[in-house]
């Protein structure tokens, strides 16, 4: 792990949770410093020359995504993405449970640079234990005159609610989020008109995700110089990574981006099970398409995880062993993101039942080797053609497993077969991996 | 395979009318009316926890969720009697509201056992065995996967992933994380719980890299 750190350096102090214990450590300097040196601009432009990229998946710009909220008198809205719910990711909740001040001052500095008047810390409803620390976190910010009011004396005010969803994939979708927060049905809305225009109650809304958040105070405390010496050129800070899946030390680890990814599986999660090899690794949570043991050596940041045909999202990596059949992953990533599919839009809807359907029919020997061409060719249909990119969250990844393991889905159906007694071992035509 | 047995997967697809939902509501009160207060009796604590949650927000309806919740925390699910108590006090349609819950994995609408247990079944859990563990929980309970123990005390989920993978397999004993779990942990719960234990109570508290000493498990 890197000796240097911004959001997990007190991470392990005990009664961090405790508003004494923060501020003794240093926290509220921040939101001190904002509201009471600095003015909106000069906050925006803190934050937009430190680099900061949304830690939600999308890796935007925090401050510039802050700066297009209109300036003015109109009604103004933060929300806080605390709604994690992407498989293997699980950095904001211990950022919530262990340190919720520092997202508590987060929030409310993103609020004075966007100039909104209420905030929200949108949590899944999952959370319950974080959403009460949270919650008593927020009590004792307005006890001290941090929200509320007036903040600081310094003419701002802003309310600050912790709202708790009740389990759904989707709400983590920021219009999804939007809408849920509104008392609906978590369904995505069609964009534009962007949140920052019109969103919560069609107002402008800022969103940003827990980790994003979390560190504004630091910039705002240490400048844009300082959070600039952390990491890339493009991806400047620290990025907490969430190593999960077959390895020994599954956890949360800070770490600077551009490191190699070998360092973060083998050297800070431990590596698979002695003797075994990594099949493949997702570097962005479920979402993201899988890479395989020839791109352990590439820079783990945003640009080479595109290159390599994948993506950073959320960074949460999920490693899976050469024992675990890739048919058995993509199945269960399929039945995940049919369960949690508004149904909105069709291609998601059908397409990731259709796309549960097929890999069922594979596993039970029901399928010819054209399924998989039919199969890749719904993923295909899937991308760019939903409000939301829920169906496109399955069909990267699936179309990727097809496109790297075609050999051992094919093999896998002939096995099947063969075991079904759809297919004798006399009529089995040797698979090209099989030859060789 | 019934004709719309494709709509399974989808999210709040319940199979049925609503007309059928509303067949057992004893106020024969119509979901597309807003029932008057004092019609329907509502808790006391109950309402001034919905007006609560009601105050909060720039617009009332932002409550639905958490006042949802709130009844389903009173009764144990969303009975038609729970959501027209909502109704009243939030002065929204029962329809609406049912519409809302039925889109949420965390609310009822139908009767569940009284001790919830969500058994995260996601990716990285199940690459650590947590189809076992959802097995075990079964065997300990009485109560199908998805389904509630024959004696009204177990609910068991296979969830889709809680975030806390760290710990994996894990499972979130009535809103109480716990893990990594094993077989054996089941009949601990199951058996802590069917004795009045407290939920936050049973198992050893293991949570983060942190806290459990960069556990090693070869």
């Amino acid at each position: 792990m890197s000796d240097r750190g911004i959001l997990f350096t007190h991470i392990d102090e005990p009664g961090l949770q405790r508003l004494d214990v923060y501020e003794r450590l240093g926290g509220y300097r921040g939101l001190r410093k904002a509201l009471t040196a600095m003015s909106q601009d000069e906050v925006l432009k803190e934050l937009e020359a430190s680099g900061l990229r949304g830690r939600g998946g999308a890796g935007f710009s925090m401050g510039k995504k802050a700066s297009f909220l209109p300036h003015g008198g109109i009604e103004k809205y933060l929300c806080c993405n605390a709604d994690e719910s992407e498989p293997g990711t699980f950095k904001d909740r211990e950022l919530m449970h262990k340190h919720p001040h520092q997202l508590v001052e987060g929030v409310l500095i993103g609020a004075f640079a966007a100039g909104a008047s209420h905030a929200f810390i949108y949590i899944r409803g999952e959370y319950e234990e974080e959403a009460n620390i949270l919650d008593a976190a927020v009590s004792e910010a307005y006890e001290r005159g941090y929200a509320g009011e007036n903040i600081l004396g310094s003419g701002f005010s802003c309310s600050l609610v912790v709202h708790r969803g009740a389990g759904a994939y989707i709400c983590g979708e920021e219009t999804a989020l939007l809408d849920s927060l509104e008392g609906k049905r978590g369904n995505p809305r069609l964009k534009p008109p962007f949140p920052a225009n019109q969103g919560l109650y069609n107002g402008p809304t800022l969103i940003n995700n827990v980790e994003t958040l979390s560190n504004t105070p630091h910039i705002i405390v240490n400048g844009a110089d300082w959070f600039r010496s952390f990491g890339t050129e493009k991806s400047p800070g620290t990025k907490i990574v969430s190593v999960s899946g077959n390895v020994k030390r599954p956890g949360n680890y800070e770490i600077e981006l551009g490191i190699p990814a070998r360092d973060i599986i083998y050297g800070l999660a431990g590596g698979p099970h002695p003797g075994r090899r990594v099949k493949a690794w997702f570097p962005g949570g479920s979402s993201s398409p899988v890479l395989t043991e020839e791109h352990l050596d590439l820079p783990f940041d945003f640009e080479s995880m595109q290159q390599a045909g994948s993506m950073l999202g959320t960074a949460s990596i999920i490693v899976v062993d050469e024992n675990v059949p890739i048919v058995e992953v993509a199945l269960r990533l399929a039945e995940f993101y049919r369960h949690e599919s508004c149904g909105k839009c069709v291609p998601c809807r059908e397409g990731t039942n259709w796309t549960v359907k097929m890999l069922e029919r594979i596993d039970a020997g029901d399928a010819t080797p054209m399924d998989l061409d039919v199969m890749a060719s719904v993923q295909a249909n899937i991308i760019g053609n939903c409000l939301c990119v829920l169906g496109d969250s399955m069909a990267m990844p699936v179309g990727s497993m097809i496109k790297r393991f075609r050999p051992e889905f094919e093999a896998h159906m002939e096995r099947a077969r063969i075991a079904a007694g759809a297919l004798t071992e006399e009529l089995h035509v040797p698979l090209p991996s099989e030859v060789a | 395979m019934s004709k719309f047995d494709h709509l399974r997967g989808v999210p709040g697809s319940r199979n049925r009318l609503a007309a059928q939902v509303w067949e057992g509501a004893k106020v024969g009160a119509p979901a597309a009316e807003i029932p008057e207060l004092d019609e329907v009796g509502v808790p006391v604590e109950l309402r001034a926890t919905i007006e609560h949650h009601m105050s909060l927000y720039p617009d009332y309806r932002s409550a639905a969720l958490p006042a949802l919740r709130a009844a389903q925390h009173l009764h144990g699910w969303l009975s038609d009697e729970a959501i027209l108590q909502v109704a009243a006090v939030m002065r929204v349609t029962p329809a609406y509201l049912e519409s809302v819950a039925s889109f949420y994995d965390m609310l009822e609408l139908e009767p569940v056992g009284r001790h919830a247990i969500y058994v995260c079944t996601n990716l990285s859990c199940q690459l650590r065995g947590a189809h076992d563990v959802v097995e075990a929980f079964s065997g300990a309970t009485g109560a199908p996967v998805n389904g509630s123990s024959a004696d009204g005390q177990f609910y068991l989920r296979s969830f889709e992933c809680l975030g806390a993978c760290d710990t994996a397999p894990m499972a979130s004993i009535e809103g109480h994380y716990r893990g990594p779990l094993t077989k054996e942990d089941a009949t601990t719960v199951a058996d802590h719980l069917r004795a009045g234990g407290a939920p936050d109570e049973v198992l050893p508290e293991k949570r983060f890299v942190g806290d459990y000493g960069r556990r090693i498990d070869e």
